[in-house]
């Protein structure tokens, strides 16, 4: 199976079709991706929060750009660095704070917490705080599409610290023999946690995709409309029954780990996160690209800013003063 | 235990056959997944060798004639892999029968049995459900040696969220296989590989057999001895030998060790004041244990002496079948620990 790294031109011809309001639309929603972490961050400095949660800054065209290609009744499986899969398959601001909070309007009623936010309303099978936990879910709901002969697609979001998860490549062989339409998105920020990914992954990330006669797709993570592309087409190649499609996003975490990870010079330098958030932020990439084919004005992005800023504010306030779960609840939901 | 040794035969024809037939284990089991293949579309199996081989206890055999390939799933030898893609299918609307050929290899699936599957509907805030059937086996003393021979239901049990059967007769087998496919819960179905030929009688008509309630498979009044899956078997001789000693015995199948037929079991203990639990899993931190502690809490005025456990001796099954026989449960040796209970040792 050849690889496949989309050469510049052939990505534009796919992209010229899509109207100036959807590349908006997906700047919009990087930008509430973004303010939403800042605000989850900053609960957790001011000590509002309980436990942890990992933030999805730096990797916003990833799930923006992958989930603008899937219908509503798509599926996804997300990861425990998952808020932005959440939001971007149509999760709202309030009831995901809520979550974060453990309060009962959360979409798990308080009990998932940042790291297992269910939506299925909106296709979201939930995320997944074991890593590589979710491959088997989301092959398991593209062969129960084929069953149910519906064209529904499901979308596997993990890191590339999942390539170290003996699952990932038995539902790949099994994706690839049943042709199941299922498009699994390898987030690669470089770290596996706290160790550089070069440390932990020998060979080349697509070989391994390639083995099982699955097409390997590398795109630049930061550009949205690259990420936008190959997800169209592995959607499409998913829906005419060809099997699955593994894409490679590079990307990076322009924070630690986990909101807690402040300390971050024994595993990469300073110099190494100003590069990318100065020279490679997928917000400012798209919006020079959309002033630069005069889609936008300067103007634009400051208006999205405080309205998104006003809209995450209102959603943290709601949150804030929802109520906890009764203690009633905490054995309820055990059996369905 | 002494088995018939035949193979299993065809399912048993219907039309003009009597009202209850003797079944064997491996038949009712098979039965139970047509009748609800049948009536469900959303059902299906998957799993190692399901297909034309019928798995290497043959109790699938013909399946996939009646319901073909796409309901037969045969798969790689990736059992985690295919349990994850069961509890995704169970979770988007099917209705997966997972075939996990060795109990033993539970093990290899216990990330997507009880961080995935048992938890999903409980930290999606009851949004989410997975209604997956996980079918395995049990048993020592088949000469298969430690890989192949646990009986590992107390691991299941431990997992808030999963339900845990534990069939002991082919008519138990056949109604609780049809409840557990119907269940809406992750339920996790312990078949004893010795048992497969068992026979029994099993009625033709449709019948479940609800979850949680404990069988008295023999009214006594002396001891009480509650015994699961193969022990149930090992347990009606002991009490048959003890009957002829002059001891009643009670025998009392839990059938699920989760739920648990809590009162049921404290109630015959009251009755005959005198228990024993006899189960093949490891005698250690295992099912005996937490049965016994719900029966001592509950009839604890009424008890004459402490509650005993019998289970397989806490050590690697061995091959050679001269130590295999040590390290489970005998009718001779539940018989023994029941004199010396009945002050008759």
């Amino acid at each position: 199976m050849a690889r496949r790294t989309a050469s510049r031109e052939a990505q534009h011809d796919r992209l010229s079709s899509i109207p100036a309001d959807q590349w908006i639309r997906m700047y919009r929603q990087m930008l509430t991706i973004r303010v939403f972490e800042e605000q989850v961050n900053e609960l957790y400095t001011s000590a509002k929060m309980p436990g942890l949660a990992h933030l999805y800054i730096g990797e916003e065209a990833v799930a923006v750009g992958v989930c603008a290609a899937l219908r509503r009744d798509d599926y996804i499986t997300s990861t425990h660095r998952g808020h932005g899969h959440c939001l971007a398959k149509g999760a709202a601001l309030d009831r995901m704070f809520a979550e974060l909070l453990g309060k009962e309007a959360g979409y798990c009623r308080g009990k998932g917490g940042s790291m297992h936010i269910a939506d299925p309303e909106a296709g979201n099978l939930g995320a997944n705080a074991i890593v590589a936990g979710s491959t088997g879910i989301a092959t398991g709901a593209a062969l129960s599409a084929k069953m149910r002969k519906t064209d529904q697609v499901a979308v596997c979001f993990f890191g590339e610290g999942a390539l170290g998860q003996g699952i990932l490549y038995e539902v790949l062989n099994m994706a690839s023999l049943w042709k199941l339409p299922v498009i699994y998105v390898c987030e690669d920020n470089l770290y596996n946690e706290y160790t550089p990914r070069t440390e932990t992954t020998a060979g080349a990330m697509q070989a391994r995709a390639e083995a099982f006669g699955i097409p390997a797709a590398e795109v630049d993570g930061q550009d949205v409309r690259a990420v936008h592309a190959s997800a169209l087409e592995a959607a499409k190649r998913a829906r005419r029954g060809e099997g699955p499609t593994l894409i490679i996003c590079h990307t990076y975490r322009f924070r630690g780990h986990h909101v807690g990870d402040v300390n971050r010079s024994y595993y990469r330098t300073k110099e190494e996160e100003q590069q990318w958030m100065a020279g490679r932020d997928p917000l400012q990439l798209l919006a020079q690209w959309l002033i630069g084919q005069k889609m936008a004005t300067a103007g634009l992005f400051e208006r999205f800013d405080q309205e998104i800023r006003a809209e995450v504010t209102g959603a943290l306030e709601f949150a804030l003063n929802a109520p906890y779960p009764d203690p009633s609840e905490v054995d309820q939901h055990v059996y369905a | 235990m002494s088995m018939p040794s035949a193979m299993p035969g065809a399912l048993v024809g219907r039309g003009a056959a009597p009202a209850t037939r003797e079944l064997t284990m491996a038949q009712a089991i098979r039965e139970a997944l047509a009748e609800e293949m049948r009536r469900d579309p959303r059902v299906f199996i998957i799993g190692e060798d399901v297909a034309e081989a019928g798995t290497p206890f043959k109790v699938l055999s013909g399946l996939v004639d009646e319901f073909g390939r796409d309901r037969v799933i045969d798969t790689p030898i990736s059992e985690a892999g295919f349990t994850g893609i069961g509890v995704g299918a169970a979770m988007t609307g099917m209705r997966p029968v997972v075939d996990i050929m060795f109990g033993d290899f539970i093990a290899l699936v216990m990330d997507q049995v009880a961080n995935q599957a048992a938890k999903v509907h409980y930290m999606s805030g009851g949004k989410l459900k997975v209604p997956m059937v996980v079918r395995t086996t049990m048993g020592a003393t088949r000469r298969s040696a430690a890989q192949h021979s646990q009986s590992l239901h107390a691991w299941a049990s431990h997992i808030p969220g999963l339900k845990v059967v534990l069939p002991s007769t082919p008519y138990d087998a056949k109604g609780l296989l049809k409840t557990a496919i119907r269940d809406d819960n992750p339920v996790v179905f312990f078949e004893d590989k010795l048992m497969y030929q068992l026979k029994g009688p099993v009625p033709e008509e449709e019948y479940t057999i609800p979850f949680g309630v404990a069988d008295i498979k023999r009214e006594g009044t002396d001891i009480t001895i509650v015994a699961t899956s193969s022990m149930v078997q090992v347990v009606l001789a002991a009490a048959d030998a003890l009957a002829g000693e002059g001891i009643s015995v009670e025998v009392i199948d839990p059938r699920t060790t989760v739920p648990l037929d809590k009162e049921t079991l404290i109630q015959s203990a009251r009755k005959t004041t005198r228990t024993i639990v006899v189960d093949e899993g490891y005698e250690r931190y295992g099912v005996t244990a937490e049965i016994a502690s719900v029966i001592a809490e509950g009839a604890f005025y009424d008890l004459e002496a402490p509650v005993k456990r019998m289970g397989a001796m806490d050590v690697p099954i061995p091959f050679s079948p001269v130590l295999e026989d040590l390290t489970v449960p005998t009718a001779e040796s539940v018989a023994a620990m029941a004199r010396t209970l009945c002050g008759r040792g």
